[in-house]
């Protein structure tokens, strides 16, 4: 993000502007993102992006249970996946993927995706309706709630949305769906916590969705005088708009825009993560996996079809956001996951197609994410019955507690709270909520610190520590990262390390020793 | 007139050309977007006040109660099909009986109200030390009385005529200050709401609040006051159009006719001092016919108002005046040639025929072609009352019942505070003028929505429409969704319910775009139209089981939320 555009969005949020040297800053106010990092009790720059698949997954010719396959081919014969053309994944023999899944493939390969097996809750649903609301509330299945489970973490965060919202602590959407509609899931106890916005090109349609164009009549008139002051009055238009003006899809791997609605809509959260939005959860949705019928294609192969389709839309999309992510600087903030209402029945129907079924495998990418399967591949019968289902191994809502507590590091106590029961926590993010003590980052302790300051073209950083392993990190206004300036295990002393800035733009940067439990934090000027 | 730059509203009301020797300074509008200029259109109604002959179905009724009701709600379409125009006019012409005055709802453990017991009316009280120190909440009381007769309104045009009225003949409760004539005043327009405008104007001239708002009751002789004799004229009677040419020695001249009128404040009546009243001639301009008022003496000088007033009422130009401001009130704001001509002129002639009184002229107007010309539908901006009176109506949203009076008036409030913040707090209009939004060019209409005011609408009805509802002082208001959508034969049908469903709440097509978004919420993505009928289905085959009824209602309740959201909705 160029800095002009990142000072021109904030203003409304920052404190004071000042001048130093000539140079026009803007004071640090509450608000930015790094402010936010700088809050002990909650990592609020990290970002989870749910992916929802409307109408229910076939899970089994999607994560292919490679040790099932003969009693699997022989429940579903007309829509057993080619053996020789499943994609392996390293370290395993048993479990593939869809010929469809290459980006998913290479991103499992390279420790960025977990698959979680046999994802359902007790006594599951088979209704479209009520299977996605129990998702989307993390009810038990035979509970009613109205309120989702997102909307109940955020509502414990904000209390009183939207009453005094946006304000200058919190700014930015604290959910937002891309697409028509929010979510059940970003449902609050009393509103709904997230907003929607419909398109990349028009950033504006933040409640109403587009329409279509008004006549030049009395009616018409009107009509558009009304849009044209709601445009401009949508509460979180501007910040949207300009995190999105902010930052540009850096990534070459998506495909043409108008083909894959679920990667049109993930770059549009790329730039706006990358646009600094501080919004936590983004809901973005893939439709059509309700395939009774014609889920392989009849004449190219059961590799091809509408499921096929349907799965390489989905891991083009992720590889490209990822890699856009990883462009931007962005990754390591972001985790990912994928869910659908249930998953399809193990016996296919006579339709080339399969029913509605429970338990289905869950993903998760991310560059924090612990790649790897979670969870065993499920058993198939030798002889399988119409009705028959593969088991639960995970209760959905254990995913959502661990993002909660792991990744969002909400305490336990809001985390049940949220989830209104307890789960088990299962292991799924190579970083744990460790930051602990975070000092202020003007204060002139002797931990670290740095000469000059302001610098110009370099600076020396003298950093103390009790031994161990040491991680120092630079970051940009914004909280995003720069560069590692050291990583390694050091002995009990005191240490400097000369740090270059004449590549650095002119401004306000963050450097960041974490040694174990601990993290330092000390403001440095670039001029 | 009290706290008012009379020349800024003067400015705003007929532009600056029409004062060309006042320094004149326009507030600028709030809205960017609003008109700069009166727009034009490609086509424009350039029909007449011949009455209408085509279809009289659902969409012709549904226009025309949307104009005449706040609020339109499917069951009121429902009693005016199968009528011929005629008879719907006849039914919408047809008054309510008189209602019942407000009641003492205000004690609580902080005050009592030492003369009037809970439930027992306080409007005609007398002035006391008590009735000073319960003013205060009689007016809030009193401001929730008349919202609730609103939302109660019958299928009548009595409740927005009488809004009309107060609109035309503008006062503020919170400077004349007394509860009780608020009531007074308010009782007067409506008795007279379908009447003769001639005699409610002789009738408001002696009102008790006007008296003391436009300071009636402090012109005398010595000191005259030309206050009310300026707007009487000005404003309520003649009007500042093209063709109204009374000068200010005329406002000069009937301050004098007017003067010597009281107020007993304890009783809150008017009567004539004559000592105080100005016994000479007035003379009055070529305007007026260079007419002459008679100096009278005595009691006999209170005779000279009637003669201020048949002498006013010789001018067609107060018809006219009072012409248009029922055109925009009814229709549409954009007065052009052919409406002045086709439409004004021809309503004038009619009030003036029949001698003042108004209903002939509305009917012809609520009757005619023009009124029914499709290019004078869905384009008028709703008013606040419309919008959030429209909102309890159209819902059918369960108020406290007269079981509880108290709570039943705390209901009431929660629309009347919320209507303060919408800009349209009926009994205290922003001045003398009235709403802007009715006289304000080149915006009119538009002076509605703002940056401010459109957000707070869609926030009313978001709340309204949410899980929680609205909860103020222990009274929960909130739609039921799947009521609203059950009065539909066919909602179990996700194409037909929203069909249905947005004929009722906008008067414009909503486009098939919008359409198609309503329909994914509803079907929650999916593809077929029977994951809708068959979650309906369930509800309806079982509407005491929970899941069945929360399938539906919750996407029942995020479609209207949208529905009400899109700039359709502020739209009759």
């Amino acid at each position: 993000m160029k800095r002009k555009s990142f000072i021109k969005r904030a203003l409304p949020v920052a404190t004071l502007p000042f001048l130093i040297n000539g140079l026009s800053f803007k004071a640090f106010g509450r608000g930015s993102a790094f402010d936010d990092m700088l809050r002990a009790a909650t990592q609020t720059d990290r970002v989870l992006v749910l992916i929802q698949l409307n109408g229910g997954n076939d899970g089994l010719n999607t994560v292919i249970p490679l040790d099932q396959y003969s009693p699997l081919s022989a429940a579903r014969s007309n829509i057993m996946i080619g053996e020789n053309l499943v994609l392996p994944l390293n370290g395993t023999t048993a479990t593939g993927l869809h010929p469809s899944l290459t980006g998913l493939q290479n991103m499992y390969n390279d420790q960025k995706v977990a698959i979680v097996q046999g994802v359902s809750y007790p006594n599951p649903s088979f209704s479209h309706f009520r299977a996605t609301d129990i998702w989307l509330t993390a009810s038990d299945a035979h509970q009613t709630l109205a309120t989702g489970w997102v909307g109940r973490f955020l509502d414990q965060e904000y209390a009183g949305y939207p009453t005094g919202y946006p304000n200058s602590t919190d700014p930015d959407p604290l959910a937002l769906q891309i697409g028509n509609v929010v979510s059940t899931a970003l449902q609050g106890p009393s509103v709904n916590m997230g907003i929607a916005i419909t398109s990349s090109s028009d950033f504006y349609q933040l409640t109403s969705g587009n329409y279509d164009p008004a006549p030049n009549t009395p009616a018409g008139h009107e009509l558009n005088f009304i849009r044209e002051t709601s445009i401009q009055t949508q509460l979180y238009a501007n910040v949207i708009k300009d995190a999105a003006l902010a930052q540009a899809n850096l990534s070459t791997q998506y495909p043409a825009a108008g083909t894959n609605s679920l990667a049109d809509q993930l770059k549009i959260v790329a730039q706006l993560i990358g646009g600094g939005l501080q919004t936590r959860v983004y809901m973005v949705n893939l439709t059509g996996f309700d395939t009774h019928n014609s889920q392989v294609d009849a004449t190219g192969g059961t590799h091809t079809g509408e499921h096929a389709d349907l799965l390489s839309k989905l891991s083009t999309a992720i590889s490209a956001f990822e890699d856009d992510l990883r462009l931007m600087g962005q990754a390591d903030r972001v985790i990912g996951m994928t869910f659908s209402e249930f998953g399809r029945r193990i016996q296919s129907n006579g339709s080339l197609g399969t029913d509605h079924g429970s338990a289905l495998p869950v993903i998760l990418f991310g560059s924090k994410v612990k790649g790897g399967l979670i969870g065993n591949n499920p058993v198939i019968p030798a002889s399988v019955g119409t009705g028959d289902n593969i088991e639960m191994q995970h209760d959905f809502r254990s995913i959502y507690t661990s993002i909660l507590k792991n990744w969002f590091c909400i305490p336990e106590a809001a985390v049940s709270a949220a989830m209104l029961q307890n789960f088990q926590t299962l292991d799924l993010f190579t970083e744990s909520c460790t930051a602990t003590s975070i000092n202020d980052p003007d204060a002139a302790d002797g931990t670290i610190r740095n000469y000059p300051n302001p610098a110009n073209g370099s600076t020396v950083i003298e950093f103390q520590t009790t031994g161990g392993v040491i991680q120092m990190k630079l970051y940009d206004e914004v909280g995003r990262e720069v560069e590692t300036i050291v990583e390694g295990t050091y002995a009990p002393g005191t240490y400097r390390t000369e740090l270059s800035t004449h590549k650095l733009e002119k401004g306000i940067y963050f450097y960041s020793l974490q040694e174990g439990q601990r993290k330092y934090t000390k403001r440095l000027l670039v001029m | 007139m009290k706290q008012i730059n009379r020349l800024e509203f003067l400015g705003a009301l007929y532009g600056n050309s029409a004062l060309p020797d006042e320094k004149v300074k326009m507030e600028a509008p709030v809205n960017e977007f609003a008109n700069k200029v009166i727009p034009q259109f490609d086509s424009r109604a350039n029909t007449g006040l011949t009455q209408y002959s085509g279809p009289f179905g659902t969409t012709q009724i549904a226009h025309l109660l949307r104009r005449c009701l706040f609020g339109v709600t499917k069951a009121d379409i429902d009693a005016f099909a199968g009528m011929t125009l005629d008879q719907a006019i006849v039914a919408l012409t047809t008054a309510s009986a008189t209602p019942l005055p407000p009641v003492n709802t205000y004690n609580n453990a902080n005050f009592t109200d030492a003369d009037v017991p809970v439930g027992q009316t306080w409007v005609n009280t007398v002035m006391n030390t008590n009735s000073v120190n319960a003013n205060g909440r009689r007016k809030v009381n009193f401001k929730q009385w008349w919202v609730g007769l609103m939302l109660n309104q019958e299928r009548n045009l009595t409740e927005k005529m009488t809004l009309f009225w107060h609109n035309h003949f503008a006062t503020q409760l919170n400077i004349y200050n007394d509860a009780r004539g608020g009531y007074k005043h308010i009782a007067l327009l409506r008795a007279n709401a379908f009447g003769n405008f001639k005699t409610l104007t002789r009738l408001v001239t002696t009102d008790a609040a006007m008296l003391d708002y436009l300071n009636g009751r402090t012109n005398t002789k010595n000191a005259p006051n030309e206050n009310y004799a300026r707007e009487l004229q000005e404003l309520f009677t003649v009007g500042k159009g093209p063709d109204s040419h009374y000068t200010e020695d005329d406002v000069k001249a009937a301050a004098r006719v007017l003067t010597g009128w009281r107020v007993d404040v304890n009783t809150l009546t008017a009567y004539f001092d004559s000592t105080k009243h100005d016994t000479t001639a007035k003379q009055f301009s070529a305007f007026y016919g260079n007419a002459t008022i008679a100096g009278q003496s005595g009691a006999n000088g209170a005779n000279e108002t009637d003669q201020l007033i048949d002498m006013i009422f010789l001018q067609q130009e107060a018809a006219k005046h009072i012409s248009r401001k029922l055109y925009r009130w009814f229709v549409y704001y954009v007065i052009d040639a052919q409406v002045e001509t086709d439409i004004i002129t021809p309503m004038s002639d009619l009030i003036v025929q029949n001698n003042w009184e108004i209903m002939p002229a509305l009917v012809a107007l609520l009757k005619s072609e023009h009124f029914f010309d499709t290019l004078n539908f869905g384009c008028h901006i709703k008013n606040p009352l419309d919008h959030l009176v429209g909102v309890c109506r159209q819902f059918n949203i369960a108020f406290p019942t007269s079981a509880n009076t108290v709570d039943q008036y705390k209901g009431w409030g929660i629309v009347a505070d919320a209507l303060l913040t919408l800009g349209m707090d009926a009994g205290d209009p922003p001045n003398v003028a009235g709403w802007p939004a009715y006289y304000q060019e080149p915006q009119f209409h538009e002076q509605w929505i703002n940056s401010d005011t459109l957000p707070s609408r869609n926030e009313y009805t978001d709340a309204l429409c949410s899980l929680s509802g609205v909860t103020r002082n222990g009274v929960n208001l909130k739609i039921d969704c799947i009521a609203f959508a059950q009065q539909f034969a066919n909602a179990g049908d996700p194409n037909l319910l929203i069909t249905d469903s947005a004929a009722l709440l906008s008067p414009n097509d909503i486009g098939p775009t919008q359409t198609a978004f309503l329909k994914s919420i509803l079907l929650s993505g999916q593809a077929a139209d029977h994951y809708w009928t068959d979650a309906w289905d369930d509800y309806i085959g079982d509407p005491s089981n929970v899941t069945f009824k929360t399938a539906v209602e919750t996407r029942l309740r995020s479609m209207y939320t949208y529905l009400m959201d899109m700039a359709e909705y502020q739209l009759i």
